[in-house]
């Protein structure tokens, strides 16, 4: 299997603020990616880089190389809206946008130039299918997105990425802002979408990290300490910053 | 004293405060309309004035009104519209903006009777714009500018953060990401502002009196074509607006029922701005209400 993203030797600065020192990581196609580590350890830094989101922040300096299907995505040629249709993200804030959310789901495809109604409306009901979502809400499609609940907003803007069919989905803390029984649904809709998707996550929650994904990184200041199947990582760690990190001594 | 005792005392003085200013706004108001109801009629809202004889109306003053209101708005709202995006969206913080900002801070505070002296000099006498609608409303894009720019500015500052990476996140350009999700979602703030300053040009006489000026020419409401100097649509005609018509009655008025038109078109003119204010909350309201309840 080759690497579908791949990162090397990876340094990202904030002014003078070394946030990544040097990360070495390789995505496979499918699956579920886990980021952990304590707070400050710019995992959430590390997820931005990959669909260039952090080129917003003002002063930010990125040195190295990141490889989607061998292509630098940091080249110059690199054309940024194909790239963020092909890398998906959701955020830790169910952000829907102010419309229905027929139109939340098929913004991307309509903004593309996407007109017709068929076709719109089947992309509209698969994507919500394979966000666990449509059955609470294919009866009021064309109501506001923003008066759904907070597990069923973030699901809708899982079902936004799906749309626009892309290769790898990014997940930065998705189910932080959510309840327990809203957290356990996106977990299941994460695990449906699995073997059609790649899938990173940052996530805080160990118990989620080791639920739902298949491999583990471990971030601490900047660095990655440990990456390996999650269930080594989880039973057996290699390294001791690891095993202090999982059980609970510190972060 | 202890903490109980000045807390209540506290409580009092606000009270009587608030009380004050309530009764002060509805004694203005209840004046104003009451004594100016009797005078209000079909034909005192739709008649041209007269100068000399009793009987005469507000109708020509109330269209020009409008008509004024409603061209200020279109040559102001883009203009607004598109520099409360550019400080907002796209302006890096540093000296050239922050700069902007002040200067439409000053332009802002600037009294609307200087706004009338410029547009004088600059509109109807350098530009040869005559006393004229267009005159008039350019003054009035002045006026309006500043305080309409800040209240977008303001509405797209309250979209959440969330939202520009929500639609960057998809792929979409900076600007798309502006144009259909950010000023989408600040619409119903950004009307409420546009709704508020519409109120305050409807009831602005000083910047006008220079600019739009003094007379109203009898009007063809038959004639729609806008190059007619009689058509109600030619912006190059002069056009007195009812707030200018209080003032010049009120100075020189010499018609015997002066006093009675002034209390009248006094009371259309509070009633209008009024309905500007409620119409604001309403649609504001419900547009709000559309985006989050569906």
């Amino acid at each position: 299997m080759t690497n579908l993203l791949e990162t090397h030797d990876l340094h990202v600065y904030y002014g003078q603020n070394e946030a990544l020192k040097g990360i070495d990581l390789t995505f496979e196609e499918g699956g579920i990616t886990a980021l952990i580590g304590p707070s400050g350890s710019s995992k959430s830094t590390y997820l931005r880089t990959l669909n260039r989101m952090n080129d917003l922040i003002p002063n930010v300096t990125i040195t190295g190389t990141i490889k989607f299907r061998d292509q630098d995505i940091y080249a110059p040629q690199t054309d940024l809206v194909t790239l963020r249709k092909e890398i998906g993200m959701v955020f830790q804030q169910p952000n829907p946008f102010p419309f229905s959310i027929y139109d939340n789901v098929a913004f991307g495809l309509k903004l593309a130039g996407e007109k017709n109604r068929e076709y719109l409306d089947q992309v509209v009901e698969t994507s919500l299918k394979q966000a666990a979502v449509w059955d609470e809400v294919k009866d009021h499609l064309h109501e506001s997105a923003l008066s759904l609940s907070g597990g069923q907003q973030q699901r809708v803007c899982i079902a936004r990425v799906l749309a626009v069919s892309p290769q790898i989905i990014l997940l930065d803390e998705p189910t932080s802002a959510l309840d327990p029984i809203s957290s356990s649904q996106i977990e299941s809709t994460l695990l449906k979408l699995r073997t059609d998707y790649t899938i990173i996550t940052v996530t805080h929650n160990l118990q989620q990290a080791s639920r739902i994904s298949d491999r583990t990184a471990f971030f601490m200041n900047g660095e990655v300490i440990e990456v390996d199947d999650t269930k080594k990582i989880f039973m057996n760690p290699a390294r001791k910053e690891t095993e202090d990190y999982i059980s609970g001594r510190f972060g | 004293m202890n903490s109980k005792v000045s807390n209540q005392i506290a409580i009092a003085t606000l009270y009587v405060i608030a009380s004050t200013i309530v009764v002060i706004l509805a004694a203005l108001l209840g004046y104003i309309i009451i004594s100016g109801l009797p005078a209000l009629s079909w034909h005192f809202l739709t008649s041209p004035a007269k100068a000399f004889t009793a009987g005469g109306g507000i109708g020509i003053q109330l269209f020009n009104s409008f008509y004024l209101l409603i061209l200020t708005m279109i040559i102001s709202f883009p203009i607004a519209l598109g520099a409360g995006i550019y400080l907002n969206e796209y302006a890096k913080q540093n000296w050239l903006t922050s700069l902007v900002r002040t200067a439409i801070e000053i332009l802002s505070s600037l009294p609307s009777v200087v706004v009338g002296l410029f547009g004088f000099l600059v509109f109807v006498v350098q530009f040869g714009f005559g006393f004229s609608i267009l005159s008039g409303a350019f003054a009035l894009t002045f006026f309006n500018l500043p305080l309409l720019t800040r209240s977008i500015e303001e509405a797209l500052a309250a979209v959440p953060d969330e939202q520009r990476e929500g639609g960057l996140a998809l792929g979409l350009s900076k600007w798309e990401t502006v144009l259909h999700i950010i000023v989408p979602a600040a619409l119903p703030t950004i009307l409420t502002g546009v709704i508020l300053s519409a109120g305050r040009i409807f009831g602005e006489a000083a910047a006008l009196i220079f600019t739009a000026g003094q007379s109203a020419p009898a009007l063809n409401f038959t004639d729609w074509n806008p190059f007619n100097i009689s058509s109600p649509l030619n912006p190059m005609r002069p056009a007195e607006t009812l707030a200018v018509h209080i003032w010049k009655i009120n100075s020189e008025g010499i018609m015997p029922d002066a006093k009675a038109i002034s209390s009248g078109a006094s009371a259309v003119l509070v009633i209008s701005v009024l309905g500007f204010n409620l119409l604001a909350r309403f649609v504001g309201h419900r547009l709000f209400k559309r985006l989050t309840a569906g």
